[in-house]
C-alpha cells in the first residue's frame, strides 16, 4: 500500500474511514467539511455501504445512533455549529456505549462565526460536549496524512472500549491538499466480527436492548461507573503524542493540529537563531498526555502553549503540570491563523523575559 | 380444553406501568400480535421514544433501542439502512412525533424509508403531567393552557396523517382509534398492513392511533369509559379515522 495520492484533507478523511470499514455515513452540509459527505455519497455506493443526506445535524447523529447499534462501523461529520447541534445525540451514544466516529472540521465561532479554520471547540470536544458525565476518544490530526490514517485507530479504540471517537480537525486541514499514503491495511467490513451487543437478526438468542437510561435506584450510577473503568483503561493504554527536538530544549511549545504545524516552523526559525526550543504535540486530546508532560517537566521548565482559541488547551497543560514549570500562552481566537513569525516573537519574549505581555500565566 | 387466547410471544411477561384506561397497553398488544402472526419476531428491532412509552423497550420481546425525544424515524433510518434484513418499527407519541420530532418524521416519510411507524395520538403530554400537545384540541384543558387551548395564543392542532399523506414517499397512512372493540380490531388490521408493507419492501408506512389518557384529560379517573367517550365525541371530529394514503394497494396485501 505504498501508493501516494494528492488529495484534500476532507477527502482523505472520508477515504480513510471507508478503508477502515465505515459502511454507513449520515451528514448535513456545512462549510468547511462539505467534501466529506460529497465523497461519501458516491464512495459508500461503490463499497456496498449506505449514505444518507440527513435533514439536519440532529437527524444525522441519530441515524448514526441507530447504525452504530447494529454493530456496523459508521460515521458522521460536521463543523462547529453543526457539532453543537449533535451534542444531545452524542451524549446518548456515549450513554448507550456505542462505538462510532464523529469528525469536527472546526470553523471560527461562537455563533455562526466564520468559515476559517479554528480550534475553538477544544473544551467541547475534550469535556464530553453534551449533557452528563462522559468522554470521547479525541484525536487531532496535523495534516492530510493523519486525516487519512486516524479513522482506523478511532474505530479500533471505539470498538475495544465502546466509546464514541472524535477526529478534531479544522478548516485548514480539511481544505489543504497534500500527498497522502494510506498506511493501514484495508479493513474488509464483511469480515468484521459482529459485537455481542449488536441489534439485528437474532436467530433465537435472547433479545438485546440498547439504551442510555435506567430509572431504578442506583442503577445509573453503576452504569456510569462501569464506563469510568473503561475510561481509566483508555487513559492508561491509548495516549498518543509526538515530540520534536525536545532532547535539549529549554522551552517546549505545546500545540496540536494546525497550531502544531505553525509551531514546528517557529521551532526551526528559533533553532536557526540558536534558541533551544522544541515541540510537544498531543495527538490524543482526550486522553491528554498528562504523564508525559509531567515527565518532560523534570527537565524542561518553560512551556509555551500555542492555540487558535482563547486559551482552552492551556488549561490541560496547567492541570497536567500542576505547578511544575512556567506556562505561557500564545492564542488567537476567531478563525485567524497564527503565523510562525508571531510565535517566534513570543518565543523570544518568553526567553528574554521582562516584557509584561510575555509573562507566565499565574 | 382449548386455549383460546394467550400472551403474544412478542410481548414479555412483565407488569406494564401504564395507567388504567390508557391506550398504550392495547396498542402494544396489537403490535406484538402482528409481529407474531407475520413470524418476524427474531428479526424485528423496535424503537422506544421519550414520553409515556419510553419503557416500551422493557415490554416487547424483540431487540429494542431507546432513543432521543422525537428522533425515532432517524434512528430507524440508521438501523434499517445498516441492516436491511431487519424489520424496524418506531413507536411514538404526539409530543415526540408531531412536535419535537416533526422534521424526522416528515423526512423519513419523504425518503420513503422502508420502516413502520406507530403513532399514538392522545392529544396530551402524559409522562410530564398533562401539558398541551401539538394535537391538543381547541378548548381542551392542559397544564400549560389551563383555560383550554386558545387558537389565538396556542395555535391549532396538527393533523399528522393528512400532512404526511401529501408526501410522495409516504406509501401507507391510516388513522384508527382504540376506544371500542371493533376499532381495536380495525387498528390491528392497519398495523398488520403497515408491517406487511415493510416485509414487502414497499416503503414508509404509518398508523396514527387515537388513544385515551384518563389520567391527564380531566375525565373521571374512576371511570375510564368517560375517556373513550371523549375520543368518540371530540377527538374523532378533529382527527377523522380513515385511510389517507395507499389504502387500495395495502388492502391487496
Amino acid at each position: 500500500m505504498a501508493e501516494k495520492k494528492l488529495i484534500k484533507g476532507n477527502e482523505a478523511l472520508a477515504e480513510g474511514a471507508i478503508r477502515a470499514g465505515c459502511r454507513f455515513f449520515a451528514g448535513y452540509p456545512i462549510t468547511p467539511q462539505n467534501e466529506v459527505p460529497e465523497y461519501m455519497s458516491w464512495r459508500q455506493a461503490q463499497v456496498g455501504g449506505a449514505f444518507v443526506q440527513a435533514e439536519s445535524e440532529v437527524a444525522a447523529i441519530n441515524m448514526i445512533y441507530g447504525a452504530a447499534a447494529t454493530g456496523k462501523r459508521c460515521m458522521t461529520s460536521s463543523s462547529s455549529p453543526g457539532i453543537s447541534l449533535k451534542q444531545e445525540g452524542i451524549s446518548y451514544c456515549a450513554g448507550a456505549d456505542l462505538p462510532l466516529l464523529i469528525a469536527n472540521v472546526m470553523r471560527g465561532s461562537p455563533g455562526l462565526g466564520n468559515i476559517a479554520g479554528s480550534q475553538g471547540d477544544y473544551w467541547q470536544s475534550t469535556r464530553g460536549g453534551g449533557h452528563g458525565d462522559y468522554r470521547l476518544f479525541v484525536m487531532a490530526p496535523n495534516g492530510v496524512n493523519e486525516m487519512a490514517n486516524f479513522p482506523h485507530k478511532c474505530y479500533e479504540v471505539a470498538f475495544k472500549y465502546r466509546i464514541p471517537a472524535l477526529i478534531l480537525a479544522d478548516g485548514i486541514i480539511g481544505q489543504m491538499m497534500e500527498p497522502v499514503e494510506f498506511k493501514n491495511p484495508e479493513v474488509d467490513a464483511k469480515m468484521l466480527k459482529e459485537p455481542d451487543w449488536a441489534l439485528g437478526v437474532n436467530n433465537g438468542r435472547t433479545r438485546r436492548v440498547v439504551s442510555s437510561y435506567d430509572l431504578s435506584e442506583g442503577a445509573l450510577e453503576k452504569m456510569v461507573l462501569a464506563r469510568v473503568k473503561r475510561y481509566k483503561q483508555i487513559e492508561e493504554n491509548e495516549v498518543l503524542y509526538d515530540e520534536k527536538q525536545l532532547e535539549d530544549a529549554e522551552l517546549a511549545l505545546v500545540a496540536y493540529g494546525t497550531s502544531a504545524r505553525v509551531s514546528m516552523a517557529a521551532v526551526k526559525m528559533a533553532r536557526a537563531k540558536g534558541l533551544k526550543v522544541g515541540l510537544f504535540r498531543p495527538i490524543t486530546l482526550w486522553p491528554y498526555p498528562k504523564k508525559r508532560m509531567v515527565g518532560l517537566s523534570d527537565r524542561i521548565k518553560k512551556f509555551l502553549v500555542v492555540e487558535m482559541s482563547l486559551g482552552q488547551m492551556v488549561e490541560d497543560v496547567r492541570l497536567s503540570l500542576n505547578g511544575r514549570g512556567e506556562v505561557y500562552l500564545h492564542s488567537k481566537p476567531g478563525g485567524s491563523v497564527i503565523t510562525a513569525e508571531e510565535v517566534l516573537a513570543t518565543i523570544e519574549g518568553v526567553i528574554k523575559k521582562g516584557e509584561k505581555k510575555y509573562a507566565a500565566i499565574k | 380444553m382449548q386455549l383460546l387466547n394467550k400472551r403474544p410471544e412478542s410481548l414479555l411477561d412483565v407488569k406494564m406501568h401504564y395507567c388504567p384506561g390508557c391506550g398504550h397497553g392495547i396498542v402494544h398488544r396489537l403490535v406484538a400480535e402482528v409481529i407474531d402472526e407475520l413470524g418476524i419476531r427474531t428479526r424485528t428491532i423496535g424503537i422506544a421514544p421519550v414520553g409515556c412509552s419510553v419503557f416500551a423497550d422493557a415490554y416487547f420481546n424483540c431487540d429494542m433501542i431507546q432513543g432521543a425525544h422525537g428522533r425515532g424515524p432517524a434512528i430507524a433510518t440508521g438501523l434499517k439502512r445498516s441492516k436491511p434484513e431487519t424489520i424496524v418499527f418506531s413507536y411514538q407519541g404526539d409530543g415526540d412525533l408531531a412536535s419535537i420530532g416533526m422534521a424526522e418524521i416528515v423526512h423519513a416519510a419523504a425518503r420513503s424509508e422502508n420502516i413502520t411507524v406507530i403513532f399514538i395520538n392522545n392529544a396530551i403530554y402524559g409522562m410530564t403531567g398533562g401539558q398541551m400537545a401539538p394535537t391538543t384540541l381547541i378548548g381542551q384543558k392542559a397544564t400549560t393552557c389551563v383555560n383550554g387551548r386558545d387558537p389565538k395564543v396556542n395555535g391549532y392542532p396538527i393533523r399528522m396523517a393528512e400532512l404526511l399523506s401529501t408526501l410522495d414517499g409516504a406509501r401507507y397512512i391510516e388513522r384508527t382509534t382504540v376506544h371500542t372493540a371493533p376499532n381495536v380490531l380495525k387498528t390491528k388490521s392497519a398495523i398488520k398492513k403497515a408491517f406487511q408493507n415493510q416485509v414487502d419492501g414497499k416503503g414508509f408506512s404509518m398508523v396514527e392511533v387515537l388513544s385515551m389518557c384518563p389520567t391527564n384529560w380531566g375525565t373521571r379517573q374512576d371511570n375510564p369509559a368517560e375517556a373513550t367517550k371523549y375520543v368518540a365525541e371530540s377527538m374523532m371530529k378533529v382527527f377523522p379515522p380513515g385511510v389517507y394514503k395507499g389504502g387500495v394497494e395495502a388492502a391487496r396485501g
